[in-house]
C-alpha cells in the first residue's frame, strides 16, 4: 500500500534534522574531554596561605617563595630606594597603579602595606617569566638610567623598586601585588587578606 | 621455483588489495619533470627525519617518566643507564633541529621556484598545516626533559594565548590544566608529543602526497611538463620516480645521513643551539635563567615578538607572520613560476626576505638591547615587506618568456641572462684561462689520486684485520664448520 512516489523534500528535511541533532549530540560528548584538560580538583585546592618570616630580611635583600607554584617576592628596600620612587613616575606606564591588580591594602604609591617592605607576584605580567632582582645602579648592561629594580631576561621588560612598569616595554601592567597581611611585626602571611 | 612463487603470492595478493595499482601510481608510473636539483631532496628527506623521530620517540617513551617529579632523572637515566640511550635520545633531538633546517630549505624551495603557485595551492596548505603541527610538536617535545629551559619556554609560549582579550586567561589555563606549567602540563604535552600531533601530522602527510600525485611535482623552470607528451601519454620530460628518483635520493639520504651522524656523535648539542645549556638543570619555579631562548628553529618568530613593544601587539605580529605564509598563493599575482624567469622585483625581494629571516633568528638567540631590538624590527620590517607588498610588486615584474622544454637542473653561467651573471661569466672565463687555474687544477688532480690511494689503503687494513680477527674467534669457526656440514648433506 505504499506510495511510490519518493517526497524529496521529506528527505531532505530528516537528513538536515538529523544531521543537526548528531552535531549536538557529538558537540556535547566533547563538553567531558575538553572540561577534562581544566585544572583538576587537587590543582584548585592547592592554593594554601604561605607563612614567611621577614625579621632576618636585610635592607636591599629579597626572598622568594613559592605560592600556589608562583614565585612570591618578599623585598626589604633601603631608604633612598624609598625616596626615589615618586621621581620615576614620568617614566613609567601606570605610576598610580590604576590598570594594575594588587590588593585595596597596596593601592598607594609604594604599592605595599609598611613601605619598607615590598610583596609581590615575581610574574612578568607580559609572558610569565620571572624578571630578575637588579637593585645596582647603572649596571653595563642595562645602561646608564637604570635606578634598581627588576628586568625580564626573557624580553626586556623593566620595573622599579614597586614593580611599576617602564614605558616602551612589551609589559603592559605593573606586577601584581598577591593578598597578604601581617600576623606580627616580624612574619606575613601571603594568600590571604586582611578580611580573609 | 621460487620466482613463480612470489608471482603468485602477488596475484592473490593484488586480488584482495591493489598492491600492484597503488605501487604503480605512486611510483614505477608517477612521471616526474627529470631535471631536478639540489633543493628538491628535502621532501623525501623530511619523510626519513620523521621515521627517525617516530622510531626513536617510541623507543625513548619506553624510559621516559611524565612525571614532573620524574622526568629530569628519567631523561638523565636514559642518558647514562638505558643501553644506548643516550643515542636514541641524541637521534631524537638532533633529529628535531635536522627536521627543521629540512623543512626550512623544503619551504624554501617552494618559493625559491613557485612551487606553491596555482595548480598546488592546496599542496602548500597541506604542507603550511604540517609546518604548524611540527611546531607544535617541537615545542610540546621540548618541556618534557623538564629542564629551566624547557619549564620557562613552556610558560612565555603558553602565556602568549593569554594576550588575547576576554578568553586568553582562562584559555592559558586550559592548556596548563593548572595555574602555572606544572605536573598537569607536563603530562599532556607528553600524550600530545606521542599520540595525537604525530597522527595528525602522518595524516597530512598523506594527504600532502595524494595532493602531489594529483598536480604533479613541479620543476627548476615552473612549466607544466604534462602538455608534450608522447604517444603513449607519457610526459616527454618525465621520468619515473622509481627507480631515476629514489636512487637518487639515496645519495641525497647517504649525504645527509653523514652530517647526521656528525652531529650526533660529535656536537649532539649542537653548540647549545639543539641543546641549550639551562636545560641541564632542573625546572625551577623560582627563578627564570638570565638568558632565556627558545631552540634556534623558533627564535626568527620569537624575534618578531620582542620587537614589538606590546604585548597583544607582539602576539599579533608573531601569529602573523606564519599566518602571511599559508596565504602566499594569493598573495603572489605573478604567472610566472620559477625565479629563473622571474623579474628583479621579486629577486631582490625575496634575498631581502632570506636576510631578514637568518637576521631574525641570530638576534633571538642574543639578550635584548637597544641595538639588538632596533635590528629586529628592521628586520621585522623586511619580513612583512616580502608578504604585505608582494601583490603590489609581483605585479609589476617584467617576465622572462618561458622555454617549452625543461633546461638544466643548475643553468650554466653561459646560459643565464642579464648583466649580473654575464659579469661572473666574463670573471670565470678569465680565471679559467690564467695560469694558476691550470697548477691549481693540476694540483687538484694529484692530491685527489693521493686521496684515493689512502682509501683504498685503508679499506685494505680494514680487511685484513675484519679476517684476522674473525678467524681466531671460536664463534667463527664453529660456524664455518657448521656451514660445511650443512653443505655436505644438501650434495
Amino acid at each position: 500500500m505504499t506510495s511510490e512516489v519518493v517526497d524529496n523534500d521529506k528527505r531532505r528535511f530528516l537528513t538536515q534534522t538529523a544531521t543537526v541533532i548528531g552535531a549536538a549530540g557529538a558537540g556535547l560528548a566533547a563538553i567531558p574531554f575538553i572540561y577534562s584538560m581544566r585544572p583538576s580538583a587537587r590543582a584548585e585546592a592547592l592554593g594554601a596561605p604561605v607563612e614567611v618570616d621577614i625579621s632576618k630580611l636585610e635592607p636591599g635583600q629579597l626572598v622568594r617563595v613559592l605560592w600556589r607554584g608562583k614565585p612570591v617576592w618578599v623585598l626589604r628596600r633601603p631608604e633612598e630606594a624609598l625616596t626615589l620612587l615618586p621621581k620615576l613616575d614620568n617614566q613609567l606606564l601606570d605610576p598610580r597603579s590604576e590598570d594594575s591588580v594588587q590588593p585595596d591594602s597596596s593601592r598607594n604609591p609604594h604599592r605595599s602595606i609598611k613601605p619598607g617592605v615590598f610583596v609581590a607576584l615575581g610574574v612578568c605580567t607580559h609572558l610569565g617569566c620571572s624578571p630578575s632582582y637588579r637593585p645596582e645602579v647603572a649596571p653595563a648592561d642595562l645602561g646608564a638610567d637604570w635606578q634598581g629594580g627588576f628586568f625580564c631576561p626573557c624580553h626586556g621588560s623593566r620595573f622599579d623598586l614597586a614593580g611599576r612598569v617602564y614605558k616602551g616595554v612589551p609589559a603592559p601592567s605593573n606586577l601584581e601585588i598577591p593578598p597578604y597581611r601581617y600576623v606580627s611585626d616580624a612574619r606575613i602571611v601571603i594568600g590571604e587578606g586582611d578580611k580573609g | 621455483m621460487a620466482n613463480e612463487k612470489t608471482k603468485a603470492f602477488l596475484a592473490w595478493l593484488d586480488a584482495r588489495l591493489p598492491v600492484i595499482a597503488f605501487w604503480e601510481s605512486q611510483l614505477t608510473r608517477y612521471y616526474v619533470p627529470k631535471n631536478f636539483n639540489l633543493l628538491y631532496f628535502f621532501g623525501s628527506l623530511a619523510l626519513l627525519v620523521l621515521v627517525n623521530q617516530i622510531l626513536t620517540g617510541i623507543f625513548l617513551a619506553m624510559h621516559y617518566k611524565p612525571d614532573a617529579l620524574l622526568a629530569f632523572d628519567s631523561v638523565e637515566y636514559i642518558m647514562r643507564d638505558v643501553q644506548w640511550g643516550w643515542l636514541l635520545r641524541y637521534m631524537h633531538s638532533v633529529g628535531a633541529s635536522m627536521f627543521f633546517i629540512v623543512i626550512y630549505l623544503h619551504m624554501f624551495r617552494g618559493i625559491f621556484y613557485g612551487s606553491f603557485k596555482q595548480p598546488r595551492e592546496l599542496l602548500w596548505l597541506f604542507g603550511m598545516v604540517i609546518f604548524l603541527l611540527l611546531m607544535a610538536e617541537a615545542f610540546m617535545g621540548y618541556l618534557l626533559p623538564w629542564g629551566q629551559m624547557s619549564y620557562w619556554g613552556a610558560q612565555v609560549i603558553i602565556s602568549l594565548f593569554g594576550a588575547i582579550p576576554v578568553i586568553g586567561e582562562d584559555l592559558a589555563t586550559w592548556i596548563r590544566g593548572d595555574f602555572v606549567v606544572a605536573d598537569a602540563t607536563l603530562n599532556r604535552f607528553f600524550a600530545l608529543h606521542v599520540i595525537a600531533v604525530p597522527l595528525a601530522i602522518l595524516m597530512l602527510v598523506v594527504l600532502h602526497l595524494a595532493a602531489l600525485r594529483t598536480v604533479g611535482s613541479g620543476n627548476p623552470d615552473g612549466i607544466d611538463i604534462k602538455k608534450l607528451k608522447d604517444a603513449s601519454g607519457i610526459p616527454l620530460d618525465g621520468i619515473p620516480f622509481h627507480p631515476y628518483y629514489t636512487v637518487k635520493d639515496l645519495v641525497a639520504v647517504g649525504i645527509f645521513l653523514f652530517l647526521f651522524a656528525f652531529m650526533v656523535f660529535y656536537h649532539p648539542e649542537g653548540g647549545g643551539y639543539f641543546l641549550e645549556a639551562p636545560n641541564f638543570e632542573p625546572a625551577n619555579p623560582l627563578k627564570t635563567p638570565e638568558h632565556i631562548q627558545p631552540v634556534w628553529y623558533f627564535t626568527p618568530f620569537y624575534s618578531i615578538l620582542r620587537a614589538i613593544p606590546s604585548k597583544l601587539g607582539g602576539v599579533l605580529a608573531m601569529g602573523l607572520s606564519i599566518v602571511l605564509l599559508f596565504f602566499l598563493p594569493w598573495l603572489d599575482r605573478c604567472p610566472v613560476r620559477s625565479v629563473r624567469y622571474r623579474g628583479y622585483e621579486f629577486k631582490i625581494a625575496l634575498a631581502l626576505f632570506v636576510v631578514s629571516f637568518i637576521g631574525l633568528g641570530i638576534l633571538g638567540g642574543k639578550p635584548v638591547t637597544p641595538d639588538n631590538t632596533f635590528w629586529a624590527r628592521v628586520f621585522s620590517l623586511g619580513y612583512f615587506g616580502f608578504f604585505l607588498l608582494m601583490p603590489w610588486y609581483s605585479q609589476r615584474e617584467v617576465t622572462l618568456p618561458l622555454p617549452e622544454r625543461l633546461r638544466a637542473p643548475v643553468l650554466p653561467l653561459e646560459e643565464r641572462e642579464g648583466w649580473f651573471w654575464q659579469t661572473l661569466a666574463r670573471l670565470w672565463r678569465s680565471i679559467q684561462a690564467s695560469e694558476a687555474y691550470r697548477s691549481t687544477c693540476v694540483w687538484m688532480e694529484a692530491t685527489w689520486q693521493r686521496i684515493q690511494a689512502w682509501l683504498c689503503l685503508q679499506l685494505q687494513r680494514l680487511w685484513i684485520q675484519i679476517n684476522q680477527r674473525l678467524s681466531a674467534s671460536d664463534k667463527y669457526q664453529s660456524l664455518r664448520a657448521w656451514l660445511k656440514t650443512v653443505r655436505g648433506k644438501q650434495e
